[in-house]
């Protein structure tokens, strides 16, 4: 059962750091694999294609909205498309199936875990969201309150997001470039960062959105191709493919049901709050539902993103369950270790990419290889957009500039601030190489619950909310959760080598989340300035504006 | 007409009472549906495991655990799409009927 447990958690934290190869414990030591002449190859067209529609959406990308909203002209379905584009990353796709080959049943409590969130951001905030907001998240936070604390925050909170997003990301696309194509850390690292540079300074939002709906495609096609391959191996037989995995998994029946990975309630609430709320504060996500004409559209958007990050969750997890039974028939896969067990070569987390060769031969490896590393390209582009947007938009326009920038300046400056998050991207993927970042989505996820959410839901609900409490109460979450992640068994433990954490959990959503609100709210009632009674007064016509659209952002006319 | 005058007319207008009432009652009752098919999933693995395990019929492998973790995504579908028909069609024609009326 211990044993059970600490491989599970071992697997969770591989699947909690982005990437599937981020953390060190959870597989084998990475070797330079000889180089996968299908895989660069079928990865170069992907880049000739994609470079193709940066080309083409530079074309027309002439105004602010087209570069950060696309223009507003994007459609649900395409919206939906991209938005499960920018949601799924390399590490729900190896992570998960790598969760399900180890401990079966648990797997499946992380994807729901990670697929609950959509339909909360549907019934609380994504009309609501492209009612009031314009370009950012911010736009929506600080629609009545003080421009200079509100959108500081704010953009504080989606850079903080952004960066440690990033970090995960690069360190990922390296390692599993290092594996699949046989190609050295740096290389990748430096290709990935050029990349995005270019997709997002010439294509902005045109071209991200693009490159994430056909990452979209080719990954739930990809997928699904493996699932129906592996599937027919059992005559497409669910209780079949059950009953062979039990036969051959060394813990038997016991990979049907839950194994340990939840078995304190108070942390299972919690990761519950951090994974729900934490995507509802995703900047990236958020700035997607700027990219349609309406709450209409913004809706229909979110209805085919969780249909098809539902339905990718299904595929992962009938892959983790038939790598069970169909690599155990492959000895080559695995490598005996010194201590003479037997693991599978890369780590579990490569499941999914031993089994495409497993039932489609070396093509179909090297074209889930190239869709792994083009779906890293197309989160990246997306976070990059965001965090260019809080530095120009956010921070220089509404902030420094004070609304006096003209709009040719503030694109100009996101140019400048893609290009420099590209780079510091590049740097800090070279210097995380080698850490341990385990705990970073942890860290993003807890950020991202108790900083950017908070704000944003009681600036949309809570007419009494005033620029003294939300400043507040956001800085409060921000400090919060990064102070219980660093004194927690993630970092303090296992980054710092003390002996015992500080603070005993993981998650630490619960209480930041809670504290964040609390702030808010008595930040705000504690408030008995003048600003404070226009602010609550502006709400009535905020609120118009949110519930019927009056007056929102339009699409723009080409 | 003023933004203030706009704001007032759009507020004292009863199909915006209606409109409000009616979507934040649904998209708050959907909400609580999903928190408690969610949290009914997690706290049962949290306190019952076993009750997961226990397979669906006697003398085969695939558990209970099984159709109820895929249904609870299935169920993030459903409600989504539950919400969009009535929000695109009803709530939609109300907006529009208000803003017809106001503007």
């Amino acid at each position: 059962m211990k044993a059970l447990r600490n491989t599970a958690l071992l697997s969770f934290f591989a699947l909690l750091s982005t990437t599937a190869f981020a953390a060190g414990p959870a597989m084998g030591e990475v070797e330079k694999q000889p180089l996968n002449v299908a895989a660069v190859a079928m990865f170069l067209v992907f880049v000739a294609a994609t470079l193709g529609i940066t080309y083409w959406a530079s074309q027309r990308t002439k105004t602010a909205k087209d570069f950060y909203a696309a223009g507003g002209g994007i459609t649900g379905f395409q919206n939906g498309m991209a938005i499960a584009g920018d949601y799924m990353s390399a590490a729900s796709f190896l992570g998960i199936s790598g969760l399900v080959y180890t401990a079966g049943f648990d797997g499946l409590i992380y994807s729901v875990g990670w697929l609950v969130g959509w339909p909360m951001i549907m019934f609380l905030i994504a009309e609501q969201l492209r009612n009031l907001g314009k370009f950012t998240y911010a736009d929506v936070a600080s629609y009545r309150l003080k421009q200079t604390p509100i959108r500081s925050l704010a953009a504080t909170g989606a850079l903080i997001v952004v960066i440690l997003y990033l970090i995960g990301q690069m360190v990922g696309a390296g390692k599993l470039i290092q594996l699949l194509f046989g190609l050295p850390y740096q290389y990748a690292v430096v290709i990935v960062g050029v990349l995005i540079i270019l997709y997002v300074t010439f294509g902005g939002m045109i071209a991200t959105t693009w490159v994430q709906i056909i990452k979209a495609c080719l990954l739930l096609g990809g997928a699904t191709l493996i699932a129906i391959l592996a599937l027919s191996h059992f005559g497409f037989s669910f209780e079949e493919m059950f009953k062979r995995a039990t036969e051959v998994h060394a813990k038997g029946v016991s990979i049907m049901g839950p194994g340990g990975l939840v078995h304190n309630p108070v942390d299972a609430i919690s990761l519950g709050i951090a994974l729900m709320l934490g995507t509802a504060g995703l900047p990236h996500i958020l700035m997607r539902f700027f990219t349609v004409p309406d709450a209409r559209q913004a809706r229909i958007s979110v209805f085919f993103a969780t249909g098809f990050i539902g339905y990718f969750y299904i595929l992962t997890f009938i892959i983790g369950f038939s790598a069970i039974v169909l690599l155990s028939e492959h000895p080559d896969f695995f490598q005996t270790a010194a201590d003479g067990t037997k693991a599978l070569i890369g780590g579990s987390n490569m499941s999914a990419v031993h089994l495409a060769d497993a039932v489609g031969g070396n093509l179909l490896l090297g074209f889930i290889s190239a869709v792994a590393f083009a779906t890293i390209l197309a989160v990246v582009s997306g976070l990059t957009l965001a965090g260019a947007s809080a530095i120009s938009h956010d921070l220089y326009a509404n902030v420094f500039a004070r609304g006096r920038a003209t709009e040719q300046q503030e694109v100009k400056i996101s140019k400048i601030a893609t290009i420099g998050l590209g780079i510091i991207a590049i740097l800090l993927g070279i210097a995380f190489e080698k850490q341990n970042i385990a705990y970073l989505v942890g860290l993003t996820f807890a950020v991202a619950a108790s900083a950017n959410f908070p704000v944003l839901f009681m600036s949309i609900y809570w007419s009494k909310l005033t620029t003294r409490g939300a400043f507040l109460g956001g800085a409060i979450g921000l400090l919060t959760a990064v102070t219980l992640v660093i004194l927690g068994p993630t970092v303090w433990v296992d980054v710092l080598g003390f002996a015992a954490p500080i603070f005993p959990s993981k998650y630490p959503a619960l209480y930041s989340v809670t504290a964040a609100f609390v702030a808010i709210w008595f930040f705000s009632i504690t408030d008995k300035s003048q600003s404070a009674q226009d602010e609550m007064e502006a709400y009535k016509a905020q609120d118009v504006r949110c519930q019927t659209g009056i007056g929102a952002e339009g699409a723009a006319s080409h | 007409m003023t933004q203030d005058d706009l704001v007032e007319r759009v507020r004292n207008h009863p199909k915006y009472q209606e409109l409000i009432h009616k979507r934040s009652r649904f998209g708050w009752t959907l909400a609580i549906i999903m928190l408690i098919i969610y949290y009914g999933f997690i706290m049962t693995i949290a306190f019952s495991p076993s009750t997961l395990a226990t397979p669906i019929s006697p003398g085969v492998v695939t558990t209970v655990g099984i159709p109820l973790g895929l249904g609870v995504i299935l169920s993030c579908f459903v409600l989504t799409g539950i919400y969009v028909f009535r929000a695109n069609s009803e709530f939609d024609r109300l907006n529009n009927e208000i803003k017809e009326e106001v503007l």
